[in-house]
């Protein structure tokens, strides 16, 4: 499927001549493509009437832009102050030893990425763990080993 | 002081995510009022109610529409700042997976008073679950049509805590790397696609209905003369009850701590409070009684930030702690000034080596000697706030930094809370553009 069609609706949005559309425009290249390969943002920027560059230049400043291949499955733990203060190094340590990577990794078999991220905005609810975007909440140690199962499982 | 509901009024007994809800508890009718006022009226109104800023800053919201160039040929733009992302901070989420027809309402309150038909709300690329509900209950109160002629864009960060600095956040909005811009000029003048902008956090928006519900004069005797209101307080860390409650300005840190968020977690003593956010100065434990409020902080030297309080007990080396929160901005600097991307590395190498116990005297000395000449010299706060806890957790515990040199390394041997915490900025592959001289 192209994306220019959407790209012009998600333009259609902003006032014209805005370069406002980009950040939605990436999102939608990235969740078609798994990630912003040189291809997929030379298809943004077509569609956006920009370089390639530019586009590049943009996605490679925002944290959630994924400029390499990732896993088919993400899961960040969030390891800022809140989190870390009841026990989110224990949560990352859990899913170290479970998926047998190291934060920053994918697995041997593409099926997962794991990192540490910066705070999420949970930490009423800590430790915070996102897995493929959506967040749990209050993770311990005892339920890393069914969040893995449950993602090496399914698709 | 009992619990005082204004932002999260009714949220407790009905969805109030659905448009039917919101509008049996009188929902929509303050939008309706302010439609039929001028603007100089809401802006008065604004003004009587004292409201001042959730997001951090604490600027009044009537002063701040004042300041908008309502006579531009341009349009007029206001712009929510709903990308919540300081470290403590989950107050704003509340609001808009709870009450998000609050926040829409009030928004069409801002904007009858700027004269704006332009709304947009930019919303953290995180909160996706928060921005679906947002983005329904936009869908369903324009189908209402209970817009007129105002229209709303829900636009989704993508993962950058700069962009919730004002103009930082108008230039992701722009469609470009979210950096700060330099100031002036102001936003009201010259903001979005350089037009009078209003800029203001969720929690501030999402106050307005009840302003106009109630009328300025009755707001004004809520919380404290200096701010009326409330505050939804987000509260965590080691404590029992760690969550979001809504209080008035004014009530004490200590009845917040102890009475609503339960005490402190494990039967372990209080060490250190983070009022307002990471990024503002630390209270010890002599400073309980301070009531919450704007006034209050600053005359304590801390500020009220985004009323997010990170609650810290006696297991945690304040080094660690210091090196955790400076890890944070250095990953989140976005680069454009140096005293703020070079000085957080130096603070976090400064800091690695007191914690490995290799550091001298003077690289304590040189550590508050960077923080000086990071504060004030960059386009925004950004790097100021790396330092501010830094600065403070060397004015409470100097001790526990001088015992790292005493010791040779941690004083807590290994069993500090924050031991071993991995950090993104850990994964950064290029070594330091500085290196501290050692």
């Amino acid at each position: 499927m192209s994306l220019y069609e959407p790209i012009q609706d998600l333009r259609a949005r902003y006032p014209e001549g805005s370069r406002s559309a980009v950040l939605p425009a990436l999102r939608l290249a990235q969740e078609q493509y798994g990630f912003l390969s040189p291809a997929a943002i030379r298809e943004v920027a077509d569609a956006m009437d920009l370089t390639p560059n530019y586009c590049h230049a943009v996605a490679s400043f925002y944290d959630m832009f994924h400029l390499a291949p990732i896993g088919r499955h993400l899961v960040e733990v969030c390891t800022n102050i809140s989190c870390a203060l009841v026990g989110a190094q224990r949560v990352v340590d859990a899913f170290e030893d479970e998926l047998g990577i190291a934060p920053g990794a994918t697995t041997d078999d593409g099926n997962v990425t794991f990192r540490a991220v910066e705070c999420l905005g949970g930490c009423g609810y800590a430790p915070v763990v996102v897995v493929d975007h959506r967040y749990r909440q209050d993770v311990g140690v005892e339920d890393v080993p069914a969040i893995v199962r449950e993602l090496c499982a399914g698709p | 002081m009992p619990a005082r509901s204004l932002l999260l009024a009714g949220a407790g007994e009905r969805d109030l995510t659905q448009l039917a809800d919101y509008r049996a508890i009188g929902g929509y009718e303050a939008a309706v009022r302010a439609a039929g006022m001028t603007s100089d009226e809401l802006i008065a109104e604004l003004q009587a109610a004292n409201l001042r800023g959730r997001g951090g800053a604490g600027f009044p919201i009537g002063r701040k529409a004042s300041l908008i160039d309502r006579a531009s040929p341009r349009p007029k733009y206001l712009v929510v700042n709903a990308d919540e992302s300081e470290p403590g901070a989950f107050k704003d989420r509340e609001v808009m997976a709870r009450v998000p027809h609050r926040l829409i309402e009030g928004c069409l309150i801002a904007a009858r008073a700027i004269e704006s038909v332009d709304v947009f709300i930019y919303i953290r690329g995180e909160y996706l679950a928060e921005y679906e509900i947002l983005a329904a209950a936009v869908d369903e109160a324009r189908d209402a049509g209970l817009f007129g002629d105002v229209r709303v864009v829900v636009h989704r960060g993508a993962g950058a805590y700069i962009c919730g600095e004002e103009t930082a956040l108008l230039d992701s909005l722009e469609g470009r790397r979210g950096q700060p811009r330099p100031r002036p000029p102001f936003p009201p003048i010259q903001g979005l696609y350089s037009a009078p902008t209003q800029i203001n956090n969720v929690c501030t928006i999402a106050t307005l209905p009840t302003i106009i519900s109630m009328g300025a004069a009755e707001f004004a005797k809520i919380g404290v003369e200096s701010a009326p209101g409330t505050a939804i307080f987000s509260i965590s860390g080691n404590v029992v009850r760690p969550g979001n409650y809504e209080l008035e300005l004014g009530t004490p840190m200590r009845e917040l701590i102890y009475d609503w968020a339960g005490g402190i977690a494990d039967g372990r003593e209080l060490k250190a409070v983070i009022p307002g956010g990471s990024s503002v100065p630390a209270l010890t434990p002599a400073e309980l009684d301070t009531p919450l409020d704007y006034d209050s902080l600053a005359a304590v030297g801390t500020f009220f930030g985004a009323a997010s309080l990170i609650v810290v007990d006696d297991r945690c080396c304040m080094v660690q702690l210091a090196i955790r929160s400076t890890k944070f901005y250095l990953h989140e600097s976005c680069g454009k000034c140096t005293p703020c991307r070079e000085g957080t590395r130096w603070m976090v190498q400064l800091l690695e080596r007191i914690e490995d116990g290799s550091a001298s005297y003077a690289d304590i000395e040189l550590l508050a000697n960077v923080g000086d000449r990071i504060l004030g010299r960059s386009l925004c706060a950004l790097g100021d706030f790396a330092v501010y806890p830094v600065r403070s957790y060397l004015q409470h515990w100097r001790p526990e930094f001088e015992a790292h040199l005493e010791q040779g390394g941690c004083p807590f041997g290994g069993e500090s809370t924050l031991e071993g915490i991995v950090a993104p900025s850990d994964a950064h592959a290029h070594q330091p553009v500085a290196e501290v001289p050692g």
